[in-house]
């Protein structure tokens, strides 16, 4: 009576309309009346009293007030009196047809448990297996954020190109520093200068520690938005003051307050405590700085960087910056392009220097350079993984439709019933949905529990700490996102499949699914083994090419060699007495020392000069300064020539012989070819100033990357030169446990300032591995758990078929087919399926690992067998899962499978 | 035996219900309870609460003439059946009992 008029007369001086709605919606049918009479009741009172705009605001507030369990939950009370009144009343979609369709559902998952089983744990591994990606990729993607400033947040590189060599990096001379001050101070709202992460020894009266951290300026802090303990931000202004991390303070100082406590830093400086700050979290590139102290006690306290202050041609330092905001990182980096090109000799102008700034955001997922150029990195996994994660979702959705489908000849009666009694096409549809969200919310709740398990596992994998984030509100919209993403996904095709299947024929008993109603199946039985198959493949790469690294021979024996970084010069003054009391306590066989660890090279010199050097040849060559038991320590093999000796003088390079002696030196396989020598002992090379004559050719050492080709090396004795690291083999006679423990006595009785800090040669090998191998890990554990998910799909796609062809079967056997014959009947589909995706799969991983293997240049090959062990492989595991359900049914008795109806 | 334990609303609203002369439905029951307590209720309160009441049986209920206002919605009326009468005098026979049990001295003390 009221309704029909749509002008905005006063006639529409009715309550809102979508609170009416709203209300007969949710109110359970026996109360609509009554509510709703009431509430209008006041609201035509109120409407004599206030606005209409008043009385329909607050009609609309006490309908909302309504939305209570009771109103919509209520059933019709029963006692005697009223009993008969609300009998009749219809059921409201929302509290009864949902129940009803869950209901359904429920029963059906119940009834059919291989099917349910199959269905769910193929979809609760999947969720399982794309969560736990997710997590890694979201703990990829936020590395870094924890400083506040990650936006504003740059670091100082330069780029050039070096006699032919295009190369990118983060060392920066000092000048620098001032050049930006005051000619681009107005873009930067911070500069600060640091060296990078390093080893120094930390004592509080006689406890010696041994700390990573860094020297900054004064504004690290603020730039790093460190959380601060105790202290202030500006704790780094006083020269004598360091910033400990919450972690080293309490291994410094216990339990004790640490502010204002002094401790000296490498046995040398001495600084106050002005700040202790929160542990920063580990995937940050700061995670490792135990503590900062300041730029200005470094250069008190070290002569050459001191003169770095004006040398241009000395990049040893870095520069991080933080920018205005009202500019950005490309701006910047357009404007101090050349500001180092104006400061270089004439002839140096060739190198073609430019400075640019690498936004901290780029820090982690593109941290790979090429020459200047920047070839991405991490990222690349970010994507691989994701890949794989939507995949495997997308396998075990599939799974699901196939499922669905391949039973829907069984639910088609049912279907046929429900629309010839009425129902619609959109009921049936939301049956069916609402069917695969109740799936897919059980398995939701099982992937969340598998994740929970597998996640301790997953981090050591991942090389991660990461958890579930049960508190953040992102989690669970993204969670529900994706619990109605893949129901729609899995349950779209069966719903509006079997939604539109024609009642009459399927009642008519002449419903049959038609002779291309199999091909979607089909093409989805394809899809997901070729996933499989191409992860296989591609696992199976990853693998060929870290063993093939592995195999790779080093040119020296790596066992019980332990390397030791001398920090300290205590320990530096100190090595001739450990050699002896190490050799006399009988613990080691021969020790050295050199410029660089064995797993590194750490210094590299151009300008070498030989006799008939092609003049386009100016790379340059890596160089190790070692002391005379170098090479009887790691054992390098000599191809010709002799080792170093101490019954030649000029073996070693000395100041006091000056520039005229000639010297000897050493050099590997790699450099004679360089070099293009044919007879290359007693050939003379100059560099420096100096002459060198090679007295040895050594087997290529592998010092650097296992994916690399080995560089061009000399190594020359120079007791001077040959300070950083020292080298130990242990006595192969003493076990390794008694040697080390030995071994700190030793050291704790000579060097009792410095800890005993030692790296075992060949774990520092195995980890230039890490990286590969957690991929190889990774992708392995996918693969698996690709196939298995696919191979359950097929189980019980099997099993469906061999169900529909039962009597087909029986008549066979009847008439004398074998066992044999009917397993090559049934098999014989799914062959020829996983043969159509190996061939697919075959394509796809030729492409990509190609592409992935030339990433390396020290990198195998692929070979055919591969593919063919990869593909045997999944036909077996195919055969393996059809057999069964075969064979079962080809053992069925005809006399049975045929006596029905 | 099930408790006929009453909350305050429910008890105050089966007042207003005995203490009408006829029957009366959700609105006249909310008006009188905004002039007896000043609190305000909310429509959605009292009718839970009516409700609850006749599944107690302490109220029963039927159906009322429809009016213009009300959108030609009809009325659900209310009256106290027996129990709900006996009810409220079991509750206000225990006040009785406690307030008899106050000494009247305490009052005069407080100076109240």
């Amino acid at each position: 009576m009221h309704g029909q008029q749509s002008s905005p007369s006063p006639n529409s001086s009715q309550p809102p309309r979508w609170a009416d709605r709203l209300l007969e919606w949710f109110v359970a049918p026996h109360l609509v009346e009554y509510v709703q009479g009431d509430l209008q009741e006041v609201f035509y009172k109120r409407l004599q009293q206030v606005s209409l705009a008043k009385a329909r605001r607050e009609y609309g507030w006490a309908v909302l007030q309504c939305l209570t369990p009771f109103f919509y939950k209520s059933i019709p009370p029963t006692t005697p009196g009223c009993a008969n009144k609300f009998n009749d009343y219809p059921t409201p979609a929302f509290t009864s047809m949902l129940r009803n369709y869950l209901k359904i559902a429920l029963r059906n998952l119940t009834q059919n448990r291989v099917y349910s089983f199959i269905n769910i744990g193929g979809l609760a591994v999947g969720m399982a297996i794309a969560m736990l990606i997710g997590l890694w990729i979201y703990d990829e993607v936020t590395y870094n954020t924890y400083h506040k400033n990650y936006n504003s947040i740059g670091q100082v590189m330069t780029k050039g190109n070096f006699n032919g060599d295009a190369f990118a990096t983060s060392e920066v001379p000092r000048p620098l520093e001032a050049e930006l001050r005051t000619k681009y101070g107005n873009d930067f709202k911070r500069i600060v200068m640091a060296r990078g992460d390093e080893n120094h020894i930390l004592s509080v009266e006689a406890k010696h520690i041994s700390q990573v951290g860094r020297f900054m300026q004064e504004g690290a802090p603020e730039l790093l938005s460190l959380e601060l303990l105790q202290g202030a931000y500006s704790g780094l202004k006083d020269m004598n003051s360091i910033l400990l991390s919450a972690s080293a303070a309490k291994a410094l100082f216990g339990d004790a307050d640490a502010l204002n406590k002094t401790l000296r830093i490498d046995n040398r400086m001495d600084v106050k405590v002005t700040g202790v700050y929160e542990d920063l979290p580990y995937n940050t590139e700061f995670s490792g700085t135990q503590f900062i102290s300041t730029w200005d006690l470094m250069l008190s306290d070290n002569k050459w960087m001191r003169d770095a202050a004006n040398q241009w041609g000395n990049s040893s330092f870095r520069m991080y910056v933080q920018l205005q905001p009202n500019t950005t990182m490309e701006a910047v980096s357009a404007k101090i392009k050349g500001v180092w090109q104006a400061h270089v000799s004439e002839e140096d102008k060739k190198y073609n220097l430019q400075v640019f700034l690498n936004p901290m955001n780029r820090w982690h997922l593109y941290s790979e350079w090429k020459g200047d150029v920047n070839t991405g990195g991490r990222i690349d996994y970010v994507w691989l993984f994701g890949i794989i994660g939507v995949f495997v979702l997308l396998l075990a959705c599939i799974n699901f439709m196939n499922l669905s489908t391949a039973r829907s000849e069984k639910r088609a009666k049912e279907v046929g019933i429900r629309k010839a009694v009425g129902s619609r096409r959109g009921q049936l549809t939301t049956q069916f949905l609402s069917e695969s969200f109740l799936i897919v919310t059980i398995s939701f709740f099982i992937a969340i529990l598998l994740s929970v398990i597998a996640l301790p596992w997953f981090n050591e994998l991942a090389n991660k700490r990461m958890t579930i984030p049960w508190l953040n509100a992102y989690f669970w919209l993204i969670s529900v996102a994706f619990i109605v993403v893949t129901s729609l996904l899995s349950g779209s095709y069966p719903a509006f499949y079997l939604s539109s299947f024609n009642p009459v024929k399927v009642l008519k008993g002449t419903f049959s699914a038609g002779r291309f109603s199999s091909l979607p199946r089909k093409a989805l039985v394809v899809t997901q083994f070729t996933v499989s198959i191409a992860l296989i493949i591609g696992t199976i790469m990853v693998y060929r090419q870290i063993q093939y690294a592995k195999d790779r021979p080093v040119g020296y024996n790596r066992n019980g060699l332990l390397m030791i970084e001398m920090k300290s010069t205590d320990l530096k003054n100190k090595f001739g007495v450990l050699y002896n009391e190490l050799k006399r306590a009988g613990i080691t066989e021969h020790m050295a020392c050199s410029n660089s660890p064995l797993t590194g090279v750490w210094s590299n010199n151009s300008g070498f000069e030989w006799k008939g050097k092609d003049p386009n040849k100016t790379q340059g060559f890596g160089t190790i300064w070692v002391t005379h038991d170098y090479g009887k320590t790691v054992g390098w093999q000599f191809t010709t020539g002799r080792d170093f000796s101490t019954q030649y003088a000029t073996d070693t390079v000395s100041s006091q012989r000056g520039l005229n002696a000639v010297y000897s030196i050493i050099v590997n396989e790699v450099a004679v070819k360089y070099m293009g020598l044919k007879n290359p002992v007693g050939e003379i090379i100059k560099y420096d100033g100096y002459q060198f004559q090679i007295i040895g050719v050594i087997k290529n050492m592998l010092m650097e990357s296992p994916f690399e080709p080995v560089k061009q090396m000399v190594y020359i004795a120079n007791y001077d030169q040959a300070n950083t690291w020292m080298t130990v083999r242990v006595n192969p006679t003493v076990s390794m446990r008694d040697a080390l423990a030995k071994m700190e006595m030793i050291f704790k009785r000579t060097v009792p300032s410095v800890p005993f800090d030692y790296k075992f040669a060949d774990t520092e090998y195995g980890l230039k591995f890490a990286a590969e191998e957690r991929i190889g890990k990774l992708a392995s554990v996918f693969a698996t758990l690709a196939i298995l998910i696919s191979c359950l799909g097929l189980f019980g796609l099997a099993s469906f078929m061999a169900e529909k062809r039962t009597k087909e079967i029986g008549v066979r056997k009847v008439l004398g087919a074998s066992v044999l014959n009917i397993w090559g009947l049934l098999s014989k589909d799914f062959v020829a399926l996983v043969l159509i995706a190996f061939g697919i799969a075959t394509f796809i991983a030729y492409y990509f690992l190609t592409g992935w293997l030339h990433k390396y240049s020290y990198h195998t090959e692929i070979s055919w067998w591969i593919f063919v062990v990869s593909g045997v492989g999944a036909l077996a595991i195919t055969l393996l899962t059809v057999s069964y359900q075969s064979i079962k049914t080809a053992l069925i008795n005809p006399v049975k499978s045929l006596r029905s109806e | 035996m099930k408790k006929t334990v009453l909350g305050e609303l429910e008890e105050l609203v089966l007042l207003v219900v005995a203490a009408s002369t006829e029957d009366v439905y959700g609105v006249p029951v909310r008006e009188e309870l905004q002039r007896q307590t000043g609190r305000n209720f909310t429509i959605s309160a009292v009718h839970t609460t009516l409700y609850r009441l006749e599944e107690k049986g302490f109220l029963l209920s039927s159906v009322g003439g429809a009016t213009a206002e009300r959108g030609g919605r009809s009325k659900r009326l209310f009256a106290l059946t027996a129990e709900g009468g006996r009810v409220l005098r079991e509750i206000q026979q225990m006040r009785t009992r406690l307030w008899q049990a106050i000494p009247e001295s305490k009052f005069q003390l407080l100076g109240i």
